[in-house]
């Protein structure tokens, strides 16, 4: 068998912004019907190096060849992306780009020829229909992309770069907005692709669909190639070994014992009805020394749930109970005098004041307390010591508590986070997206402190996207699907297909609710 | 070769220091060409408006004199600016505060002497304050934007104000000049040294420049309010009443301003008059941008500002050449700044690019 041709190679690519090497010499090769996955944690490189290959960014050093024709490659110009669209590059963005307001089809040609013309939509028409048939992307071009769910929009984007002839197919994180059995629909596609002889590379920082799904991994870290790997050969542990550069001790949970119930969601609603992220008549319970996984995709009534826990909002019907007592009022102060911890979705946005320093951003929700102030008077010594106890216990990678917090890692501003929320033994938490973005070692910390508060007797609600890291701490899971919440069961009566579903909107009818 | 841009991580107080130096340095090197364009030699322009500005006591009061109101005013926009609350209206809230220092302390009522001089200044604070206070609450409530609102309520100000001086608040003793019934003698504010202008407003300035200062430094609410001005959105979550302190901000800067023209009218004129400002409202925001919004920095950007005026005034009788140029090195440091503040965010740097 010979050796299919070559589609794409980087060779020796570096970046730098500022001191920060973002990506280190790092060489790769794509071949005729090729899935490379390219695994690495947050800040690796691996997006750099796409938007390098894509011409988003030039790079210090290194070349892009792509090949052109059946003789040859040609050398990408840097830093021009109509030249690696001309040269059958395309690539499908974390985030869509595609115009709501047309349809499918109107959003395919865009950008490719005048959506005015006459006779060439019927033309753009067969030729889509064409790729769909042969790729399986199913999808009604005709309708309007708001009208689209995620997954949808997603085959979108993928058959505009397949009409536009591309060659290698670049997916950056595609798995994030999608159920699992989306997922496994689009990992269909693309081995359908590749036996057409597509080369595709797919970003990822989950080990489970890389496996799944490719022929080939390489491993990013720290800007670096930590490794090359074939996918037959490749076992989980080792590539996790590779992700993170050491071993990795397993986050240990053990059960804990429940007590009753802290806060209680009795039939709230909140929000214009006619949205996803609006609350249908959401009842349940968070009991003490219990973590509740909430899962969803994302855009369906979490952001509102996270926006009612943190006391940015109060219920338009329906009661919220805090320990027994109904809410009426509601202040993000009431809530942390209250002994509610919360950990915000975005956290450089909502969680931390870039510009302050680190002994500010963990005083900024108790300044008026009298250990941190008196008469109006900030105590500079009191906020200094109770930074200095977090950094240390928390293990706050920064200069110091004078260190602006805009200098701080997203793992570091999520430590922080952790020790301003969690340093007052608080009896109710809310993980908004706890560890999104964080490195492994990182998240494991997240968890471990999580847990820990478990066991201490506080009731925790963790709202996360991601599958695997709900099944390593909820203790019972709940599903959010259109701003209606149900009650799925303990953890341990449940796999990821059960959850996948209610994730999509169908509803658990095999086994009884649980409580 | 090629000029690359890179973040800095902090910018270090002598930086910024010379950045607000070197601001007002260029811009009176600018300030040369029109100047030897009116065929006068610079070096001895400048030196002539230095001496107009320090060549004598005269002269240093006159420009302390001026720089009263504009630390008043330099304040008023470095409190708000901090807080991302752009107030452009210190020039009609001066007008406010000199309104209602007029209205209390020209024997309309009959306060007790020691009482007159801290009426009028509550009444100038809360007068000035208010007319920030209801834009700010716009804004708050419908989003209504504030640069727009205080600017064009600055001409709605000066003209209700030239209203009352040509109707119910005329002075008959004035001789048909458009201007107030003076204050009583209670309630001026008394020359710091005799036979010059220098007043205590003066005082009142750099006092409200320390507290400010002390403030920023110390205070729970200088401390919500930079956590309000520097990410609304995480200080709102962290618990912080971000709409509370924005009506705070709003009532010390439009308070601060309000002072400004009490101290004009106790300290300076006696009376309210449509030409009481010449702009000290607008200058304030130069100022305001000279310091870094530092309150101690308004202090120094003040008394630069006011010695542009009082020494180009001089210069101006010795040598004939326009006092506009004041204006001029005014305009041009601000712009000056602006460009600095680039520096304070990037550093510049050289580096050799490699043809791929």
């Amino acid at each position: 068998m010979t050796e299919p041709n070559l589609l794409l190679s980087l060779t020796n690519i570096t970046k730098r912004f500022g001191a920060l090497v973002a990506n280190d010499d790092i060489s790769l090769d794509l071949r005729e019907g090729e899935i490379l996955a390219l695994l690495g944690e947050n800040g690796a490189g691996k997006t750099t190096l796409m938007n390098i290959l894509f011409g988003h960014y030039v790079q210090d050093d290194g070349i892009v060849r792509v090949r052109t024709d059946a003789e040859g490659m040609t050398t990408l110009p840097p830093g021009s992306p109509g030249a690696a669209l001309a040269a059958g590059v395309g690539m499908v963005h974390q985030h869509f780009t595609l115009a709501e307001n047309l349809s499918g089809l109107d959003n395919i040609r865009l950008g490719t020829e005048a959506l005015l013309s006459f006779g060439q939509r019927a033309t753009a028409r067969a030729r889509i229909e064409k790729i769909i048939a042969v790729s399986g992307l199913e999808v009604d071009i005709d309708r309007r992309v708001a009208d689209l769910t995620v997954g949808e929009k997603q085959r979108v984007e993928i058959l505009k770069a397949l009409y536009r002839d591309a060659r290698v197919l670049i997916l950056d994180e595609p798995t994030a907005v999608l159920t699992p059995q989306e997922a496994e629909g689009l990992f269909a596609v693309l081995r359908r692709l590749a036996a057409n002889g597509l080369g595709v590379i797919f970003i990822s920082h989950k080990l489970g669909e890389v496996l799944a799904v490719s022929h080939r991994i390489m491993v990013l870290r720290a800007g670096r190639k930590a490794g090359e790997l074939t996918t037959a050969e490749a076992d989980r542990r080792a590539i996790a070994d590779l992700m993170v550069g050491k071993a990795l001790a397993e986050v240990t949970r053990t059960p804990g014992s429940i007590g009753k119930a802290l806060l209680e969601f009795d039939n709230v609603c909140l929000g214009k009805p006619s949205t996803r992220t609006a609350l249908r008549q959401v009842s349940f319970k968070l009991r003490a020394g219990e973590i509740v996984g909430l899962a969803g995709i994302s855009g369906n009534g979490q952001t509102t749930i996270a926006a009612l826990l943190s006391g940015l909002a109060v219920p338009d019907r329906g009661t919220l109970r805090l320990y027994g007592q109904p809410m009426t009022m509601t202040s993000p102060r009431r809530l942390v005098e209250a002994g509610v911890a919360r950990m915000p979705e975005d956290r450089q946005h909502d969680g931390v004041v870039g510009t302050m320093s680190v002994a500010e951003n963990i005083a900024i929700e108790e300044v008026r307390s009298p250990e941190l102030s008196r008469l109006g008077f900030l105590d500079r010594n009191a906020m200094r010591a109770r930074a200095e106890s977090a950094i240390a216990a928390y293990d706050v990678r920064c200069p110091g508590p004078d260190a602006e917090a805009r200098l701080l890692s997203g793992g570091n501003v999520q430590k922080l986070i952790l020790a301003r929320v969690l340093e007052r033994e608080p009896r109710i938490i809310l993980a908004n997206q706890p560890t999104r973005g964080l490195d492994i070692g990182a998240q494991a910390e997240v968890h471990r402190r999580i847990i820990a508060a478990r066991d201490r007797g506080a009731a925790v609600l963790v709202i996360s996207e991601d599958l695997d890291e709900l099944f390593a701490l909820a203790d019972r899971f709940l599903v959010v699907h259109a701003g209606e919440v149900a009650e799925a069961g303990p953890a341990d009566t449940l796999d990821r297909a059960t959850i996948g579903l209610m994730m999509a909107g169908q509803s658990r009818t095999t086994e009884p609710l649980a409580q | 070769m090629s000029l690359r841009l890179d973040p800095r991580e902090h910018a270090p107080l002598p930086l910024r220091l010379l950045v607000s130096l070197l601001a007002g340095l260029v811009a009176l090197l600018l300030v040369a060409i029109p100047v030897m364009a009116a065929g006068a030699n610079p070096l001895d322009a400048y030196v002539l408006m230095a001496q107009g500005a320090f060549g004598s006591m005269f002269a240093l009061s006159e420009t302390l004199n001026r720089a009263t109101p504009l630390i008043l005013t330099g304040l008023a926009a470095a409190v708000a600016f901090r807080a991302r609350l752009w107030n452009i209206g210190a020039e009609g809230q001066l007008y406010m505060g000199a309104l209602a220092a007029v209205l209390v302390g020209s024997g309309f009522l009959q306060l007790p002497g020691p009482l007159a001089i801290p009426a009028i200044m509550l009444a100038g604070f809360l007068a000035g304050g208010l007319m920030m206070v209801i834009p700010a609450m716009l804004k708050l409530r419908f989003g209504a934007d504030e640069v727009v609102i205080t600017l064009l309520l600055n001409f709605v100000v000066i003209l209700f104000i030239q209203m009352l001086i040509e109707g119910p608040l005329k002075d008959p003793l004035a001789m048909g000049w458009p201007q107030s019934v003076p204050l009583v003698a209670e309630a001026r504010f008394d020359k710091l040294i005799p036979r010059l202008r220098m007043h205590w407003g003066l005082v009142i300035g750099l006092v409200a420049a320390l507290i400010l200062w002390l403030m920023v430094k110390r205070t729970v609410l200088g401390f919500e309010i930079k956590a309000v001005g520097e990410n609304k959105a995480a200080a709102r979550f962290a618990g912080i009443p971000v709409d509370a302190t924005m009506l705070k901000v709003a009532l010390i800067s439009g308070g601060l301003a309000g002072l400004a023209g009490v101290g004009e009218v106790a300290g300076v004129k006696g009376y309210l008059s449509a030409d009481l400002s010449p702009g000290f409202g607008y200058s304030g925001i130069v100022v305001a941008m000279l310091a870094g919004l530092s309150p101690i920095g308004s202090v120094l950007a003040a008394i630069f500002i006011a010695a542009v005026f009082v020494g180009a005034d001089s210069m101006s009788r010795a040598t004939g050449i326009s006092n506009y140029l004041a204006d001029l090195v005014v305009a041009l440091s601000l712009l000056c700044v602006l460009v600095g503040s680039f520096f304070l965010r990037f550093r510049l740097r050289w580096q050799s690019r490699q043809e791929v």
